[in-house]
């Protein structure tokens, strides 16, 4: 049986993504023990208070209280693994060309209120994409800035007076803290729309980014034999194909256990 | 149409259960793995505090980041205007005992060899007047205003051979509180031995007769009630390091 799967995710983005899920995931512990010694954030106005980050049941839950020392000295040794992986991931997605698939373009952004319509099933076709739809462009570009906001902001507190000027730029010492905090809180959001939405999309799509191999279709028809030698007309026919039939000039080998066959289309 | 199709292949099922199997293989070893290296990091045995391969990375990023640290950096500061009134007070270990009134600055030149110096020594030299923003460890920061003399002109006069050394070393007179610094900290134009806050004298709780202002450094290192100041190559004991805080607490 041969089935047809899509390569849709490189091994250095597989690599990098889950490094970043445990180190982040470590950074954003850490920095809930240092907030703690100073934990002034709310929403609200005036003395109304909607919501204090974060209640005391929250602290008590998690113990973190009376834990500084230790959320600073996880904080500023994983930091270096969080600024590295983000800066090979980013240069990754530069060189490869990955950076095409992820960046929004032209459409995205019009594109994007039409897939949120569609996700959330008010509408019922979803704009046509790649690797990609436009909402998922924005929020993981979105994602990787925010990696970088990170790093500024954290730099600037970490350092107000070697990286004065950097602090000045971000509004000062208090505001970088703020700043800080808020990606934070940030990032906790896109990780819990990005668990749901992973969800949602179900076992195949989780599985590519582990295997990084997306399963197209489980019943291929069967790799035709005998090889004629020219050209041959490529009778595979690809229902997710808009293009319709496409030359293939490759040879199909005999020894099916390797095959992996590459159908190209020219463009 | 979901996916960039020029990059489908067909392979057999075979084929993809072999390497789906290897990937959540080696998924599984490296989420094993990480675990195994978070419980050995928090398992380590303590370094003043802190395990010890946090304790080598922290040192590691002492050096990086000293070797950016310029006394032109400078920290901000601000109109006298700005600074608030009611200066916060967060420490009170080594102002306990009463402050005996024959107090004198033990500088020591060498072992065996101190110098005793009084406020009017200590006044002689031209006064410093510094608003900044004063920044606590804990995350809170406060513009405050205060008044000294440069801990580099002192030093200039006093002992000049000490700014060879790598160190400084602060206790107060019963010892309790004591700080370790390194020296281009301590020499930085912005740190000065304080005598005053709001244009008035340092009150007892803000470590009357004398303290340390260092902006490039967290509040721990701003120690109150001076008693001794000393100069070596060796890190001195540090009262916040010794319970896991970072020993450079540079900013």
């Amino acid at each position: 049986m041969k089935i047809k799967v899509n390569k849709k995710h490189p091994l250095a983005i597989r690599w990098l993504h889950w490094i970043n899920f445990p180190v982040l995931a470590v950074m954003v512990w850490s920095g809930m023990l240092i907030y703690w010694a100073n934990d002034v954030y709310r929403i609200g106005w005036g003395d109304k208070t909607i919501l204090k980050f974060f209640p005391d049941s929250f602290y008590k839950a998690f113990h973190i209280p009376f834990r500084l020392a230790e959320g600073m000295s996880i904080h500023f040794v994983f930091m270096w693994l969080f600024a590295i992986n983000g800066l090979i991931y980013f240069l990754f997605l530069l060189f490869s060309g990955e950076w095409r698939l992820i960046f929004p373009n032209k459409k995205s952004f019009k594109e994007s209120f039409l897939v949120v319509l569609h996700d959330l099933r008010i509408r019922k076709t979803a704009p046509p994409q790649k690797k990609y739809n436009a909402a998922q462009r924005i929020a993981y570009s979105l994602v990787i800035l925010m990696g970088l906001g990170s790093i500024l902001t954290g730099l600037s507190i970490y350092k107000p007076t070697q990286f004065h000027t950097l602090t000045s730029l971000l509004g000062g010492y208090e505001w970088a803290r703020i700043e800080h905090f808020t990606l934070t809180i940030l990032f906790s959001l896109f990780f819990i729309v990005h668990i749901i939405q992973v969800v949602l999309a179900g076992w195949n799509n989780f599985q590519s980014m582990v295997t990084g191999l997306f399963v197209v279709d489980k019943n291929a028809i069967p790799v035709q034999q005998p090889i004629i030698e020219n050209k041959i007309e490529d009778t595979i026919n690809d229902p997710t194909d808009q293009v319709g039939p496409v030359e293939s000039t490759n040879n199909l080998h005999e020894d099916s256990d390797k095959t992996e066959e590459i159908i190209k289309h020219d463009e | 149409m979901m996916n960039d199709d020029t990059k489908d292949i067909i392979i057999t099922k075979h084929n993809f259960r072999k390497k789906s199997f290897l990937a959540f293989s080696f998924f599984i070893l490296f989420a094993i793995f990480a675990i195994f290296v978070w419980k050995k990091i928090n398992h380590a045995t303590d370094v003043a505090g802190t395990p010890k391969p946090l304790r080598t990375i922290l040192d590691k990023n002492e050096k990086i980041f000293s070797s950016i640290f310029s006394d032109q950096h400078l920290s901000k500061t601000y109109p006298v205007s700005e600074a608030v009134k009611k200066v916060r007070v967060n420490g009170d270990i080594g102002l306990k005992s009463d402050l005996d009134t024959s107090w004198r600055l033990h500088l020591v030149l060498h072992p065996g060899d101190t110098l005793l110096l009084t406020m009017d020594d200590i006044k002689k030299f031209p006064k410093t007047e510094l608003v900044y923003d004063f920044k606590c460890i804990e995350g809170w920061s406060q513009i405050t205003h205060w008044g000294g003399v440069k801990f580099s002109d002192f030093l200039k006069k006093y002992d000049p051979s000490a700014s060879q050394e790598k160190y400084a070393g602060l206790s107060t007179p019963d010892n309790e509180y004591y700080v370790g610094i390194d020296m281009a900290s301590m020499l930085h134009p912005q740190t000065i031995l304080c005598y005053e806050m709001n244009g008035k004298q340092l009150p007892v709780n803000q470590g009357y007769p004398l303290r340390l202002i260092i902006p490039v450094k967290y509040g721990i290192k701003h120690l109150k009630r001076i008693g001794t100041i000393f100069f070596s190559n060796e890190r001195p004991p540090d009262y916040w390091y010794e319970r896991g805080y970072d020993y450079y607490s540079g900013l």
